[in-house]
C-alpha cells in the first residue's frame, strides 16, 4: 500500500510567500483605477496634448514631444482629466500656467487676433484684384483686338496707294 | 478730341492698376504689416536685462502662497535661481545652493528665491523634497518673470540682484560649488 509521504514546507518559504502576498496589496488599487472606464487613455490625453505645444522645445506638439518634460506635461492632462476639469479648463490652465504660446489655437486677445483678422483680409483683396486684372486684362484683349481690324484697311490703303503710284511710273 | 482722348487715357489707366481707394488700402495694408513685422523683430532681438542696469521688478507666489514682491527685497542681496524638475543640470546645483542659503540666512541680508520654470506642480514638489531646498519657491506663471530677464530662457539659470535693485551677475547653467556662490555675494555684503 502505497502511502503519500506529506513535508512541511520549511518556515522560510511560509515567510517568503506571506511576504510575496502582502507585497501585492499596494498594486490592487493602481489596477482597478487603470481597469476603470472613466479613467483617461492616452488618446484622451493625446486629444488635449495635440492642441497644445511643448513649452520648452518650439514648434513640437505636445502629443509627439519625446521629452521628459513633455511627459510630465501629458501625465499632469491625465491628472486634470481624473479631477474632472473639461478641455478648455486644462487648455486654460496650461496658458495661465506657461503663457499663450503653448496653445496651438493663440486666444483672441491684444494683438493675437490679428493672426484671425490679416489673412482672410489678405486673401480677400488679392481675390478681389485678381478678379479686376483678370477684366482688364481681357478688355485690353478686346481692344486689342479692334485696333488691329482698324489698322487693317488703313495698311490697304497705303498698299493701294503705293500700287497706283507704281503703275503711274511705268 | 484731345481731352477726350486724356480722360480715356485717364480712364484706362485706373482701370489697369484699379481704383483708387483699392490701392489706397492695399498700401496701406503692406505697410502696417511690414510694421508689424519690424516691431516683432525689434522685440525679439530686445537685449536680454544686462548686468548693471536694474533689474525687472516681480511678484512671485510661491508653492505656500506666499506673495514676494521684489521692491519689498530692496535692502538686501536677492539670488534668483530659475529651475526645473526635468533639467539634471539643476539636480548638480540644488545641494549647493540649499547650502548657500542655510549660510546665509541667519543675517537675514541675503534672500534666495527658486522659480519653477515651466515645470508641473507635483514634479516641482518632489525636486523639493528631493533636495529638501527650504529657501521659497514658486512657479514662474506664464513665464512672466522669466520672459523679463531672458527672452531665450534656459535652466538652470541664475540672477544675483544688489542691495539696490541693480542686475550684480548672471550665471547661465549650473554652480559648480558653494565656494562659487558665496565668491559672488560675500563682496556685496557689508
Amino acid at each position: 500500500m502505497n502511502k503519500h509521504v506529506y513535508h512541511k514546507l520549511p518556515k522560510s518559504y511560509t515567510l517568503l510567500l506571506i511576504i510575496f502576498l502582502l507585497s501585492l496589496l499596494p498594486f490592487g488599487g493602481v489596477f482597478a483605477q487603470e481597469n476603470d472606464p472613466n479613467y483617461p487613455s492616452d488618446d484622451d490625453v493625446n486629444a488635449i496634448a495635440s492642441q497644445l505645444y511643448c513649452p520648452v522645445c518650439e514648434n513640437v506638439p505636445l502629443d509627439v514631444c519625446g521629452t521628459q518634460a513633455c511627459a510630465q506635461w501629458r501625465e499632469l492632462i491625465r491628472e486634470k482629466l481624473v479631477e474632472g476639469w473639461s478641455e478648455d479648463q486644462i487648455k486654460e490652465y496650461f496658458s495661465n500656467q506657461y503663457g499663450d504660446r503653448v496653445l496651438a489655437e493663440p486666444p483672441a486677445r491684444g494683438l493675437n487676433w490679428l493672426v484671425y483678422v490679416i489673412p482672410p483680409l489678405v486673401f480677400l483683396a488679392g481675390a478681389i484684384f485678381l478678379y479686376r486684372g483678370f477684366i482688364s486684362w481681357r478688355k485690353m484683349g478686346d481692344d486689342d483686338d479692334i485696333n488691329e481690324i482698324h489698322s487693317e484697311p488703313e495698311n490697304e490703303d497705303a498698299y493701294i496707294a503705293r500700287l497706283e503710284e507704281e503703275l503711274k511710273n511705268q | 478730341m484731345v481731352e477726350d482722348q486724356n480722360v480715356t487715357e485717364q480712364n484706362l489707366t485706373e482701370e489697369k492698376s484699379g481704383p483708387k481707394w483699392g490701392r489706397i488700402f492695399a498700401w496701406g495694408g503692406l505697410l502696417a504689416l511690414m510694421l508689424l513685422v519690424g516691431l516683432g523683430l525689434v522685440r525679439a532681438q530686445r537685449p536680454i536685462v544686462e548686468v548693471g542696469s536694474p533689474a525687472p521688478e516681480f511678484v512671485l507666489t510661491t508653492f505656500d502662497d506666499q506673495q514676494i514682491d521684489s521692491k519689498d527685497l530692496l535692502g538686501k542681496v536677492v539670488v534668483l535661481n530659475f529651475w526645473a524638475s526635468w533639467c539634471k543640470p539643476c539636480e548638480q546645483e540644488a545641494a549647493d545652493l540649499e547650502s548657500a542659503w542655510q549660510y546665509y540666512q541667519p543675517n537675514g541680508d541675503v534672500v534666495f528665491l527658486g522659480l519653477a520654470w515651466t515645470d508641473t506642480p507635483t514634479e516641482s514638489a518632489k525636486y523639493l523634497d528631493k533636495f529638501n531646498i527650504s529657501y521659497p519657491n514658486g512657479p514662474d506663471l506664464g513665464t512672466r518673470i522669466s520672459q523679463a530677464f531672458n527672452r531665450n530662457m534656459g535652466v538652470p539659470e541664475t540672477y544675483i540682484i544688489d542691495q539696490d535693485g541693480t542686475l550684480h551677475f548672471v550665471k547661465i547653467g549650473p554652480f559648480i560649488s558653494l565656494q562659487e556662490i558665496t565668491g559672488i555675494i560675500d563682496p556685496l555684503l557689508p
